[in-house]
């Protein structure tokens, strides 16, 4: 995070798109009544690139990036990941996707309360393929000293943390964070938005932010912004800012 | 409720289990002792009673006359052999006299078919109802009786039940065998014409005043009838009949108290962890409810009324199935309890008792959930409840610690975690392995019973008695009856052993030394030899009259000139089945004051032979009865089975539910409280497998640890049934053979298997996108 004060890049480091999402839509049934989460959208991601996915609860943003990161299945529609389609994929294949590329970051942090910092990020080292140990992850989010805590002698944020520590550990091919700081004040959504941001940066994740926070959106490389199931406007910030800088 | 639909049914089934039992021995022993306390007024079923030679009709008048009697009856007693058209073996009886064409004084006849003999009328007889049913008789019809060795045909005129022989066992039987024993009633005339008693009587049945002392009667019928050949009079205690009855009510009772405590205990134990989990997952609308004013004992009543609905539920059911399944047990104590009727119903009383009993049960488990939603104030029930601490154990400090999955290492945290939630399952579980166990080791022990009396101690296959010892030259002669291959003989004796206050009446066995049919053990199967004086007994009955080895006892004689004399108990030996006092024969005859005699003989026959040989045996004037050790086998092994075993097989089966219903009650919440968790590792690309690894390893570590416990608790209730058990009749062994122990564990491992392979089911179905969205 020592990159906190200067000047962001303003694109990633490549444009080749990491995911190509064609018309996709979703319909949940909810006892008798079907809603429409996604009425066809149209997306690319690119490799590298910081995107925040912007709008009020109920938009179908959730949906987006749990069809994206293979928790939930599409009604129709197509989602590329580097050229496979994941909406063509069954259970074991979701798995094994979710095991090796994905890594998720969520509102309520989602540790695993019987394990410590540490032990919660080794639960992905053990099963990924060429992973970091798990007290560089912790490092990379300056969580060294906290390793033997265990989630209930942990505050919010630093909850936050060891759970980006968890998610980047495997070295992922994308990072998904669905309100991150949803659940946190202002000055521990900061810490928790640097760490996204340096490891973006630092080790090019492709990271998919979701939040209904438009001042986040000033961090991120693209803002895209939904409503209603579709995307109504894409961005490309011209000029990012870090979020150190960002106040609300 | 709906989400909780298995748990609330599974707790169900144990608290059904638990009143069904319960339901089933209030039903039972409030049947049978109404039915026998009944009859027994209405029948007058005679207090004291007294067996002896011979007295003269008038020494009646001095029985009159002894403070405290009110009804005297006095009778003539013989044994008869009887022959039954178209069944080839020997039937013993016993005949009993009836004044001429009416009904005793005491212990009178229910005639269920037919009636009394006419008076004068010498060839009319009155049989059991349980042996007129084994041959299908019927008044009027026609059977032979060998009578002090004359044939005598009989015609039957009635067929009755009587307070004396509700279960109909001969003297020397283990079990009753209506079909070679039987009771018959006949005019006293000519039943004392037959057998030389005109004038004179042999036994005796009195009623007491209300009041009186029973011993000070006792005592003073043998006083009078001592120079008669009296052999002891007793009370209804030491009638074979009311002893096995009351027997019989001890075991039930045991058998309410146990069995309900074990499985009522197990479903509160449930019930605790079932509604400990609904007041955590209600605590926001228990908050809710508090803020609009609810006080905190509407809240707790509300809790005790739901848990009053799920074992209302179970209690219902517990009563049904227990009130039909003791109509099913009605039928085997018809069987062997022969009253006029056994009146099983189920009455309010009983229920509010099963009612009363599953109530108490349901509150000791809801009370610590109520207390902690009653106590919730509203603001901290509004939050959600603060993660949950854990430790580091010291699993985690060990080296094997390190090599742990994270996976193992959760259920190893969450186990520690709740240590009193974790042995409470390991105990239910354990309890259920207990259960199985105890019901698994009746079977062999009872087959390991059967076959140590019938192969190792008494190794004969025909048993002679006689009228009358005979000189044991008789028993040379037996050898040479075509047929038999070895004979021994016997003396048996009455006696009146007593030491300090405690006395039993039984016979004294005497053996030739060396016998090759009757065999003498101790505990572990090695042979006892016969010492040349002093006497051996079973184990059963030196620990009842509290001697050992090199002890005193004092043997009172009860035939011919009746002494009593101190004879050394010089050591005990272990049988199964009886009781048995035992001593070298010629001691014995010393002992009588008479020269070398038997009066009884054990055979060993060729089976080709067996018809012709007992055609002889029949035609020897000497011998009462002639018995065949098979259907002695046989008749005990079908008494076992309709008894203890199927008792038994019930036991299996609600042992396997509540093994069931532990395992599975405590994965279905284990399941509740991770579902997050378990999603999370889900979302992180755990397979389903590895996820459901968690729980299943949780539920087969417990299952584990609770083996050992089950064994242990098992072989601690075996122990305890095993001398609860000790009857005189018989003493099931303590042998718990590693075939039971693995049936225990086997049992618990498929009841726990089938438990996981639901809970599997519900993992699979997990639904990462909502289990993400809750914060709790």
């Amino acid at each position: 995070m020592k990159a906190a004060d200067r000047e962001l890049e303003t694109g990633p480091a490549t444009a080749e798109a990491l995911f190509e999402v064609r018309e996709l839509t979703k319909v949940y049934l909810m006892g008798e009544v079907s809603i429409q989460a996604l009425r066809g959208v149209d997306l690319r991601l690119l490799s590298g690139e910081l995107a925040v996915l912007l709008g009020a609860s109920g938009c179908g943003k959730s949906t987006l990036l749990n069809i994206l990161g293979g928790l939930d299945v599409a009604t129709g529609g197509t989602v590329l990941y580097r050229g496979r389609d994941l909406t063509r994929a069954g259970d074991r294949e979701l798995t094994r996707y979710r095991r090796y590329e994905v890594g998720f970051v969520f509102q309520f942090y989602n540790m695993i309360p019987s394990l410590t910092a540490r032990e919660n990020v080794a639960v992905v080292t053990e099963i990924a393929t060429d992973p970091m140990s798990p007290e560089e992850a912790l490092a990379l989010v300056d969580l060294e000293d906290r390793m033997d805590h265990f989630p209930s002698q942990l505050s919010g944020g630093q909850q936050q943390r060891v759970a980006i520590a968890r998610a980047i550990a495997k070295r992922p091919a994308v990072l998904l964070c669905d309100e991150p700081t949803g659940a946190l004040d202002s000055k521990t959504s900061v810490s928790v938005l640097q760490a996204i941001e340096d490891i973006n940066r630092r080790l090019g994740t492709t990271t998919a932010l979701i939040t209904h926070n438009e001042v986040i959106g000033e961090m991120a490389h693209r803002v895209i912004r939904m409503s209603d199931g579709r995307i109504v406007d894409e961005r490309v910030n011209s000029h990012r800012r870090p979020p150190s800088e960002l106040h609300w | 409720m709906r989400s909780l639909r298995g748990q609330v049914a599974a707790i169900a089934v144990v608290v059904a289990a638990g009143v069904m039992t319960l339901i089933i021995s209030l039903i039972t022993l409030d049947a049978l002792t109404g039915t026998m306390d009944r009859f027994y007024r209405d029948f007058r079923f005679g207090q004291v009673f007294a067996d002896l030679k011979r007295a003269p009709e008038p020494v009646a008048e001095r029985l009159r006359e002894v403070s405290g009697v009110n009804q005297v009856e006095i009778r003539v007693r013989a044994a008869v052999r009887l022959e039954i058209p178209g069944f080839a073996d020997p039937v013993r009886g016993q005949l009993l006299s009836l004044p001429e064409g009416r009904q005793p004084e005491v212990n009178r006849l229910y005639l269920r078919a037919g009636r009394l003999p006419m008076p004068e009328r010498a060839d009319e007889v009155v049989v059991s109802e349980a042996f007129a049913e084994a041959h299908a008789l019927e008044p009027g019809d026609r059977l032979k009786a060998i009578i002090r060795g004359g044939l005598e045909e009989l015609t039957i005129s009635g067929i009755a039940l009587s307070p004396e022989f509700i279960y109909q066992i001969a003297p020397t039987d283990l079990v009753p065998d209506y079909e070679r024993y039987a009771i018959l009633w006949m005019n006293r005339r000519a039943l004392a014409q037959a057998y030389a008693m005109e004038g004179a009587f042999n036994s005796v049945a009195v009623t007491l005043q209300a009041g009186a002392s029973e011993d000070l009667v006792v005592a003073e019928l043998d006083r009078i009838l001592a120079p008669y050949g009296g052999v002891g009079a007793h009370g209804r205690d030491e009638v074979l009949s009311h002893r096995f009855l009351t027997d019989e009510l001890d075991q039930i009772r045991a058998m309410a108290t146990v069995l309900p405590a074990v499985f009522l205990g197990v479903a509160a134990f449930l019930l605790h962890v079932l509604m400990g989990r609904i007041v955590r997952r209600q605590r926001e609308q228990i908050a809710v409810l508090k803020a609009f004013g609810y006080r905190n004992t509407e809240i707790a009543l509300h809790y005790c009324g739901l848990t009053g609905l799920v074992v209302l539920v179970g209690a219902l059911a517990g009563i049904a199935l227990g009130a039909w399944a003791a109509d099913g047990l009605a039928g085997v104590y018809r069987e062997y309890f022969r009253f006029p009727e056994i009146d099983f119903r189920l009455r309010p009383g009983v229920i509010l008792t099963g009612l009363a009993v599953s109530g108490g049960a349901a509150l000791l488990g809801a009370i610590g959930a109520v207390r902690s939603a009653a106590g919730l104030p509203p603001a901290e029930a509004m939050r959600p409840p603060a993660p949950e601490r854990y430790r580091r154990g010291w699993l985690d400090r060990s080296v094997f610690g390190r090599w742990l999955g994270q996976p193992t290492r959760i259920i190893f945290r969450n186990l520690a975690r709740h240590p009193f939630k974790s042995s409470l399952s390991v105990l239910g579980v354990g309890l259920a392995g207990a259960l199985l166990l105890v019901g698994s080791y009746q079977f062999n022990a009872v087959e390991h019973m059967i076959d140590i009396q019938y192969r190792l101690v008494q190794r004969m296959d025909t048993h002679l008695t006689f009228h009358d010892p005979v000189p044991e030259r008789a028993i040379a002669e037996l050898r040479h009856v075509p047929g038999v291959y070895h004979a021994e003989g016997y003396r048996a004796a009455p006696v009146r052993l007593a030491v300090g206050a405690r006395d039993y009446q039984t016979s004294i066995l005497g053996l030739d030394t060396g016998s090759r049919l009757r065999g003498l053990f101790d505990g572990n199967h090695r042979p006892v030899s016969l010492p040349p004086d002093g006497v051996l007994m079973t184990r059963y009955l030196a620990d009842f009259l509290g001697v050992a080895p090199g002890d005193r006892v004092s043997v009172e004689l009860l035939e011919g000139a009746r002494r009593t004399l101190e004879v050394p108990l010089a050591g005990t030996v272990d049988e199964p089945l009886g009781v048995g006092v035992y001593m070298e024969r010629r001691a014995l005859n010393r002992l009588i004051r008479e020269g070398p005699a038997v009066n009884g003989a054990w055979l060993l026959v060729e089976e080709s032979r067996r018809n012709e040989l007992f055609s002889r045996l029949w035609e020897m004037p000497r011998v009462a009865g002639v018995g065949m050790m098979a259907e002695a086998e046989r008749g005990i092994r079908e008494h076992l089975t309709d008894t203890i075993l199927v008792f038994m097989g019930i036991l299996l089966l609600l042992a396997g539910s509540i093994a069931f219903a532990v395992v599975y009650n405590n994965a279905r919440i284990a399941l509740a409280e991770r579902t997050r968790e378990l999603a999370t590792l889900r979302v992180l690309g755990f397979t389903r497998g590895e996820i459901a690894w968690i729980l299943i390893g949780e539920i087969g570590i417990l299952t584990l640890a609770a083996l050992p416990v089950g064994w242990l608790a098992g072989t601690l209730f075996a122990f305890l049934l095993s001398e609860a058990m000790s009857v005189d009749m018989y003493r099931i062994p303590f042998v718990v053979t590693p075939w039971t122990y693995a049936f225990s564990a086997a049992g618990v491992l498929v009841a726990s298997a089938f438990s996981m392979l639901l809970i599997a089911r519900r993992i699979r179905d997990i639904d990462m996108v909502s289990a993400l969205k809750s914060a709790e």
